[in-house]
């Protein structure tokens, strides 16, 4: 894989940005495109667009041959059985939402246990938050260790026979671990729970087969994967999906409606209420049909590799502290750090005047910032187009930052 | 955009009061207090106001955040103390004024303040600077409603 040639297929990457080459590294954020990804939404919307499903016109089959074909661009792409398990959503947070407020709230009761982890996105705390205050059920958290990592050990503590659902997210948006939700997902299922994965951060970097994980619902976004935004997707195995009543009612999602009685359409469109988001899906199956002809494996081999030389230059700078395991193994493209008392929001507002592009603050996981005692943190991400000289241009950007704020303290 | 022009925004002033926090601490007593923090970037501040005779007698802060956001709320504690509640409310939205870049009443001194005009230059960093002066004019609103 040459990142470098990659890099020449994004053409948001090829610009300059207060004077400085961009150098992106906030794809824990969001993802560049591709122009692959670009071209495929215009032409969409320059030749095809029409509504899905009930046009009997040209249009409108091509709009439904490219919506259904993307469904099962991404069934092949999480190795699921059927399209009948494929849910196209708003993106990782809706298909969480879908989950806590169809199954979860229909199946869980006072008594009951929801176990998530201290590492979760706000996406997956809140969802079952709220359906622990409605049904009565309690939420309970697997415990991390001192390097950020969640020990299968502490997980079989945690869960008992009246957890009902275990939702943990495969890579953490923070600390860049990847977790071991196979094993997760055997322990919740021993105890007759269901075991539900946020994989915002996981599907855009790693081979995922839902199959073998043996999760019950797998949630990802479009978006973090060279997709557009506003495109997610919920998996779900079918005899779980079949027994769950839709979230949102309306257009699409019918087979019949009488005056009093309504009834729905089977999978997996009963849970797509409305005019779906059609250009989305089509952008979605291009960016699929673009990383997997680099190869989803060679992806995270890179990413690896970067992993592994940000913690060794980060390392470098004095006064960095590196949050999450030491070193590169079972963990994805992200670096999260602080630079002594310099905060991230200075660190980051600097970095900027280099052109370099980071997220600063909680990102959307303050449970696990307490955990850290940070109040804010700053995050480098890394993505199939980021190099080496990247993460180069990071460590002199934060000597430099360093010795900027050295002179005012 | 070079390192010097961020000199623009990390003004000596600036960092004076980040390093040097005036009316860092809590009132007891019968003051009133304020919370509030920037959700999307978790900065948090805590205000304590006394006010007497429809005056601010006493102002302190807590709080945790960049360099942009507790030196203003330092500059702001220093600013509003002997102020009534409508001139500290007209220096909060003389304050707003200058940090989206518009023209604003120069006939009050603002002294330190001053030193955060160039964080007009930086959007993303607005919503630090304002934190502190949406705590008191929210604080200055409450007691209002209280009476």
């Amino acid at each position: 894989m040459n990142a470098k040639e990659i890099r020449e297929l994004f053409p948001i990457l090829n610009q300059e940005v207060n004077g400085h080459p961009l150098v992106y590294l906030d794809s824990g954020a969001t993802s560049q495109k591709p122009i692959q990804v670009i071209e495929a939404v215009q032409k969409y919307y320059h030749y095809d667009n029409s509504n899905v499903h009930r046009g009997v016109h040209t249009l409108g089959t091509r709009a439904t041959d490219g919506y259904e074909g993307a469904r099962e661009k991404v069934r092949k792409f999480i190795q699921a059985k059927s399209t009948e398990e494929i849910i196209f959503t708003r993106g990782t947070t809706t298909s969480i939402n879908t989950v806590a407020a169809s199954y979860a709230k229909a199946n869980l009761s006072e008594g009951d246990e929801i176990v998530i982890s201290y590492m979760e996105h706000h996406s997956n705390i809140i969802p079952w938050q709220q359906v622990a205050k409605e049904t009565g059920a309690t939420l309970k958290y697997l415990p991390l260790q001192e390097d950020g990592t969640i020990a299968l050990s502490d997980v079989s503590a945690t869960i008992t026979d009246q957890t009902k659902i275990v939702s943990v997210t495969l890579v953490s948006n923070v600390l860049g671990v990847i977790n071991p939700i196979k094993d997760i997902a055997k322990i919740a299922h021993q105890h007759g729970a269901i075991m539900v994965v946020d994989a915002a951060q996981g599907a855009p970097h790693l081979k995922i087969d839902v199959q073998d994980l043996d999760c019950d619902f797998l949630a990802f976004s479009g978006h973090k994967m060279c997709g557009p935004t506003g495109i997610g997707v919920l998996y779900g195995k079918k005899q779980l999906l079949e027994n769950m009543e839709p979230v949102e009612f309306g257009g699409e999602m019918i087979d019949f409606v009488g005056l009093y009685e309504s009834t729905w359409k089977e999978l997996p469109w009963k849970f797509e209420g409305g005019t779906p988001i059609i250009a989305g899906a089509i952008g979605l199956g291009a960016a699929i049909d673009f990383l997997e002809e680099i190869g989803l494996d060679q992806i995270e081999a890179h990413e690896h590799k970067l992993a592994a030389y940000a913690l060794e230059r980060l390392s470098e700078v004095e006064g960095m502290k590196i949050f999450g395991p030491k070193t590169a193994a079972n963990r994805a493209g992200i670096v999260t750090f602080n630079l002594d008392d310099v905060h991230p929001h200075d660190v980051a507002t600097v970095l900027d005047a280099e052109g370099i592009a980071i997220r600063a603050g909680h990102h959307c996981a303050q449970p696990l910032m307490k955990w850290l005692k940070q109040s804010a943190t700053a995050r480098a991400s890394f993505y199939l187009y980021n190099t080496e000289e990247d993460i180069d241009k990071l460590t002199a950007g934060l000597i430099k930052t360093k010795e900027y704020f050295s002179d005012v303290f | 955009m070079s390192f010097n022009n961020l000199d623009t925004l990390y003004r000596q002033v600036i960092m004076d009061h980040y390093k040097n926090p005036r009316n860092k601490g809590v009132l007891e007593d019968d003051s009133l207090t304020v919370n509030m923090n920037n959700p999307t970037c978790g900065d948090r501040i805590q205000l304590t106001l006394k006010l007497e005779d429809g005056k601010v007698a006493d102002a302190k802060f807590e709080g945790e955040g960049c360099s942009i956001s507790m030196s203003s709320a330092s500059m702001m504690t220093q600013a509003i103390k002997g102020k009534t509640k409508e001139e500290a409310v007209k220096l909060s939205h003389i304050f707003s004024e200058m940090m989206l870049g518009k023209d604003y009443d120069d006939d009050i001194d603002l002294g330190d303040i001053e030193a955060l005009q160039g964080v007009s230059q930086f959007p993303a960093r607005i919503k630090c600077a304002t934190l502190a002066w949406k705590a008191m004019e929210k604080g200055m609103n409450e007691e209002d409603t209280a009476k």
